[in-house]
């Protein structure tokens, strides 16, 4: 579905030539839910736009749906739909009518422009929205005619940037379940961007990591996380002193890996191993025997965040590092 | 992908192979037009300004000697409806800023909507309104003894749809280079004012001292208002003539820019 290679974009600010994607290579095949993650600014809306023949790439070559972005944009508009980042609908204008002039500019008829208005209203739970103006829908009913204008054409290709910022989790759930349901449906393939570690983590098939315009990971999230060197176990105890035994039990153990006692005011001991929940009732064991009593325990699944954090030694979360 | 779907946009495809400007242009012109059908007071809006103009400011014309002291409003209404034009018109790019700011244009122009359609369209609905409000100026003045003959009220109103055509471009093509309000607003102001002070709406440029006189001589608009003027009282001479080749020109040449512009603001 998509084949970019060496994609690169620069932008001058003033004198200066800000490199915003550098030579990006991505397979996209049919059917696929693909990701891209990565912090503010790493380049992921560049390269959607790019995609989606919105911005011109400086340099490199990217085939969409069957066609070059550069030779051929208006097909490839043609082929795609695209939900961006803003809201799509004019404020003025009011929702069923918006999603059949849509319609119309993909080329459908107005009996079928119609026909798939009322469609795809009703598959959005829209309805009862159709003859309100944009401005008067919630934020989770603007999301979902964004995704509906996106969808009207039935494209085999879906591009979404940011689809769930600023909803609250509720509408994102819901939202998800719409996304989940038409790629069920339809196989439409899909291409999204996120700066939600849950939402690459949970949906999405593959994740392409992205930061400085790079791509630094491609994988689905377990592949990515495996990468990562095993889970987290942690266990707080009562004072300091049984911390440092605490860790110098952990220690011993075969698989323990980074171990280190905690000082502060929840003492305890972290250490990373392989499976996590396979050496817990040993170590708890050694614990027992040498009179350690752990107050709380946890073992952590390695995060998306934590491959992130693996690869740049950033966190993601830190949303202005 | 499922054959399912892969049939309605192979179908689509064969339907309409290559994007039609001229379809294209109607459905934006459709899309602009709906707000205003659904609120057609919106429609009075832009009109306040010249409608005060027209009730405050004529009458004083009374006062002068000559043509426009005897029959103020026969003098007037016609430059009026220019003065219409350039505000209506001039001020259409502040209805696409909200749009550039949200992401409904962005929306458009990700579909394979004709571009030149894109800028048209607008164009077109803007024209729409401001020519239903130069109707509505000269339907209001008839009670109080206006009178104006047909062919040259036509004649008059089509010169006006030449002028708006361009002027409206313009604002669009403005907006959407600077795409901020706090940038636009007062680009706007600042080309409509001269354009309208140095027409003769208000007076005529025949009063103003030699240097004025010359600069109203390099705006477009004065030839169009004189144009206007000539119409409305039925004369058809040199000065019709010279109002609308100057509007036309003007026009064309924006529209030559602007479609190239529209191109490669999203090719």
């Amino acid at each position: 579905m998509i084949r970019t290679r060496d994609l690169t974009k620069h932008f001058r600010v003033g004198k200066e030539t800000v490199e915003a994607v550098r030579g990006v290579d991505i397979d996209v095949a049919e059917g696929e839910l693909v990701a891209l993650l990565g912090p503010n600014g790493a380049g992921k809306s560049t390269t959607l736009r790019m995609l989606t023949t919105l911005l011109e790439p400086t340099s490199g070559t990217a085939v969409v749906a069957g066609r070059d972005v550069r030779a051929e944009p208006a097909r490839v508009r043609r082929r795609i739909g695209f939900v961006g980042q803003g809201h799509g609908a004019g404020e003025d204008q009011r929702a069923g009518e918006e999603l059949y002039t849509q319609g119309l500019l993909y080329g459908l008829g107005r009996a079928t422009a119609r026909a798939r208005t009322a469609e795809l209203l009703d598959v959005l739970e829209l309805s009862g929205a159709a003859d309100r103006e944009v401005t008067r829908l919630s934020g989770g009913q603007r999301r979902r005619l964004d995704i509906a204008m996106g969808l009207i054409h039935r494209p085999p290709l879906l591009f979404l940037d940011e689809p769930s910022t600023g909803l609250d989790p509720h509408s994102r759930a819901n939202l998800w379940e719409h996304i989940a349901r038409l790629r069920e449906k339809s196989g439409t393939t899909i291409v999204l961007t996120t700066h939600y570690l849950e939402e690459a983590d949970g949906a999405a098939g593959r994740v392409l990591v992205i930061d400085h315009g790079r791509v630094i990971a491609d994988g689905t999230a377990d592949e990515l996380k495996a990468g990562v060197s095993g889970d987290l176990v942690s266990f707080t105890v009562a004072d300091g002193g049984s911390a440092a035994t605490g860790a110098e039990i952990a220690g011993r153990l075969p698989a323990a890996d980074g171990v280190e006692a905690v000082s502060g005011r929840e003492p305890g001991v972290r250490l990373r191993v392989e499976r996590g929940d396979a050496v817990l009732p040993e170590l708890l064991r050694a614990l027992d025997a040498s009179g350690v009593a752990p107050t709380t325990v946890r073992v952590q699944r390695p995060t998306l965040d934590d491959v992130f954090l693996a690869l740049t030694g950033r966190s993601l979360r830190e949303e202005n590092p | 992908m499922t054959t399912e779907t892969a049939a309605p946009t192979a179908a689509a495809e064969a339907g309409v192979p290559r994007p039609s400007p001229l379809r294209d242009t109607g459905i934006v012109f459709a899309r602009q037009m709906r707000p205003l059908l659904h609120r057609p007071a919106l429609l009075l809006f832009g009109m306040l300004q010249p409608v005060l103009y027209l009730v405050l400011f004529a009458p004083l014309l009374s006062g002068l000697a000559g043509a426009e002291g005897e029959n103020p409003w026969q003098w007037f209404v016609p430059g009026l409806l220019v003065m219409l034009a350039l505000f209506t018109a001039g001020f259409a790019g502040f209805g696409l800023l909200p749009e550039l700011a949200s992401g409904a244009h962005e929306r458009l122009t990700a579909s394979p909507v004709s571009r030149v359609a894109l800028l048209l369209g607008r164009v077109l609905g803007d024209v729409a309104v401001m020519t239903a409000q130069a109707v509505l100026i000269v339907v209001l003045v008839l009670p109080f003894g206006f009178r104006v003959p047909v062919a040259g009220l036509v004649v008059g109103l089509l010169l006006l749809v030449v002028l708006g055509t361009g002027v409206s471009s313009v604002s669009y093509l403005v907006a959407l280079r600077v795409r901020r309000t706090f940038v636009f607003a007062p680009i706007v102001q600042t080309a409509v004012m001269p354009l309208m002070l140095l027409s003769g709406v208000l007076l005529p440029m025949e009063l103003a001292p030699g240097w004025l006189y010359g600069l109203s001589r390099i705006n477009p608009v004065a030839y169009v208002v004189d144009a206007e003027r000539a119409l409305f009282a039925g004369e058809w001479n040199a000065v019709v003539a010279l109002g609308w080749a100057v509007a036309v020109a003007a026009t064309l040449l924006v529209l030559l820019l602007g479609s190239r512009a529209m191109r490669r603001i999203s090719a």
